[in-house]
């Protein structure tokens, strides 16, 4: 294992080491704000401990990032495989173009979480959050799966900000609340889940649960509702009619 | 030449930071500069400037003019200029360590001055209002010369630079304040030049900006027609404005004043009770033209206190901090946590919600 000690070092010297790096495991403590660590890397599990700074992940293209504290934005940008785990919260454009693996985040996530997420076979991103999303969730989603449980939410109907699946045309978002959750587009289906969407996120749940030391019980104790859109062409008429 | 704002277009991202004690302790600028240097990468060295408050104690009931001179006859001409309007109590030349990195420097001025009684009643307007009126008089008429600081027991300090390296050279470790801006330039529309650093400040409010408003011009067209004139051509000198127009001339809260700039869509006013959907659609409606658009995040310093907000859509990050009684703001957690690394409470604001802080009662400063 090798440990980084990070404190002042610039963000190029840090990924230059973790990069050159044989070991597979990496620990880095008194991380504060060092840019695009774990970018574009693969087969390496990288721990935290601290703040990282913007695009942590992005790119990332396997292996494991363990954050003990908050990311910054732009968390997990086109993020391709792997596994990222934030024991805090995580700021704005998480996941920002996400195209393969998961991103767990313990408590909250900020802004535009998902935004332009997408998905192709194999490749199906994830995300989860255990507390509150901010605006503009799954903005112009396309695929993938979001998750947002708003564990610690006891003000609001839903664990969301204003404008919710704006654009949204692909994927799913689960919302864990006990009310319908209103203000969609016309184009954005609100149903409550099945039990077989609820089994298709099953393992999610219980891996969570399980990460983060959460009673699975707790997270069923409130109902489920799936958004998704209607893929029909739904923005046709969205600038101006079209001739049909 | 040097190409100045609106003269050229480079095709931003900055970084800004801010501490505040409501208890009006006094600190010197060295933790506003840690903090605003792990932000390094955010700028690229062409402008940085910090805005430092109480840290004129012993001249805190006299304006502090700071100015850049290009040349000596600037200088002549703008002194002349103090000198009929004015008693000047004090005029030296800001303290300086000299710093390879920082080059082209200005004359730099600092006098402490009070309006002339017989010029404030000839103008037949107030303190304040007289003092705006002599610093964009002085802007717009004196060549070379340039007040870039003009409030009470509070200054300005701002260069071509990176933040860190314009916060030694202006020997911040030197001053102690209960509140400190800060900021660090990542210039993209226009060059970076000296006056074009920020904060930038009218009397004691100074603002701090990382975005770029695309409101401006319907803005500055506005604000014009008030007296001010927009000589940087650029975004945050005319937030300042907007801010003092609101604040100062049309007696507006803070809190108003948020909700004019960072004004809710009509589809969230359409969802409010009759008596909010009322107010807000009067703001919008009378302040149609002040109504900031694009992405913003702002610090506004003022005596006593300060304000954070972000644009509406929320298209720049902004965290705050508390511990004890002092209050951080960043656009990144790391510029807090490298201060205060054990914070009471963290958290993101939403778009267009202003954090206002304020001392606390009975502190005196």
């Amino acid at each position: 294992m090798m440990k980084i000690t990070a404190r002042m070092m610039h963000f190029r010297t840090l990924n230059e080491k973790i990069r050159e790096s044989d070991e597979t495991n990496i620990e880095i403590h008194e991380c504060y704000g060092q840019r695009y660590i774990g970018s574009g890397l693969s087969g390496k599990n990288i721990t935290i401990y601290g703040i990282p700074g913007n695009a942590l992940a992005s790119y990332f293209d396997g292996g494991t990032i363990t954050v003990h504290g908050n990311a910054q934005d732009a968390t997990c940008d086109t993020m391709n495989e792997g596994r990222v785990v934030i024991h805090g919260s995580c700021g704005d454009a998480a996941g920002y173009g996400m195209r393969g693996g998961q991103l767990l985040i313990r408590d909250n996530v900020g802004y535009r979480a998902g935004i332009h997420m997408k998905a192709y076979k194999e490749q199906q991103p994830l995300i989860m959050v255990g507390g509150m999303a901010g605006s503009f969730l799954a903005e112009y989603q396309a695929g993938g799966t979001i998750i947002v449980l708003g564990l610690n939410n006891h003000e609001k109907p839903a664990p969301i900000g204003a404008l919710c699946c704006a654009g949204m045309h692909g994927g799913r978002l689960f919302l864990r609340c006990n009310e319908k959750p209103t203000d969609f587009d016309d184009h954005i289906f609100v149903n409550k889940a099945t039990e077989g969407d609820m089994q298709s996120i099953e393992a999610y749940l219980r891996d969570f649960c399980d990460t983060f030391d959460i009673s699975y019980e707790e997270v069923l104790s409130k109902d489920f509702y799936v958004i998704t859109p209607n893929t029909s062409n739904p923005y046709k008429a969205l600038y101006t009619k079209n001739c049909v | 030449m040097l190409q100045k704002e609106g003269e050229i277009r480079i095709p931003s991202g900055c970084a800004i930071s801010g501490i505040f004690s409501r208890d009006g302790q006094m600190f010197n600028g060295e933790d506003i500069i840690r903090s605003i240097a792990v932000m390094h990468d955010r700028s690229n060295g062409l402008g940085g400037g910090f805005a430092g408050y109480g840290i004129y104690p012993r001249t805190k009931d006299l304006y502090a003019l700071h100015v850049f001179y290009d040349s000596p006859s600037a200088k002549e001409d703008c002194e002349k200029f103090i000198a009929q309007n004015f008693e000047m109590e004090v005029a030296e030349k800001i303290p300086t360590r000299r710093d390879p990195k920082i080059t082209d420097e200005p004359a730099i001025w600092r006098y402490f001055v009070f309006p002339l009684a017989k010029k404030m009643n000839d103008m037949q307007v107030d303190e304040r209002e007289f003092v705006a009126r002599c610093v964009v008089m002085v802007n717009t008429t004196i060549k070379g010369a340039y007040v870039f600081s003009s409030g009470k027991n509070m200054g300005v300090f701002k260069a071509v630079g990176f933040p860190e390296d314009v916060g030694r050279y202006y020997c911040l470790d030197q001053y102690e304040g209960y509140s400190w801006t800060a900021h660090g330039r990542y210039p993209t529309n226009t060059p970076g030049w000296w006056g074009g650093a920020h904060p930038f400040a009218m009397l004691d409010y100074s603002i701090v900006h990382n975005g770029e408003i695309s409101s401006y011009d319907a803005n500055r067209r506005f604000i014009e027609m008030y007296g001010y004139k927009c000589t940087l051509l650029t975004d945050t000198e005319v937030i300042t404005y907007i801010i003092d127009y609101l604040n100062r001339k049309k007696g507006l809260t803070l809190q108003e004043t948020a909700e004019v700039i960072a004004a809710p869509f009509w589809s969230e006013i359409e969802k409010m009770s009759p008596e909010e959907k009322r107010k807000y659609t009067y703001f919008r409606n009378a302040f149609s033209s002040l109504l900031i658009t694009g992405p913003f995040s702002i610090l506004l310093g003022f005596t006593g206190g300060m304000m954070a907000l972000n644009d509406r859509l929320k298209l720049r990050s902004m965290v705050v901090g508390e511990k004890d009684d002092r209050v951080y703001f960043a656009s990144e957690e790391c510029a807090i946590r490298i201060v205060e690394p054990n914070l009471d409470k963290l958290w993101s604001p939403k778009g267009g919600e202003p954090v206002i802080v304020t001392l606390n009662d009975g502190v005196k400063i």
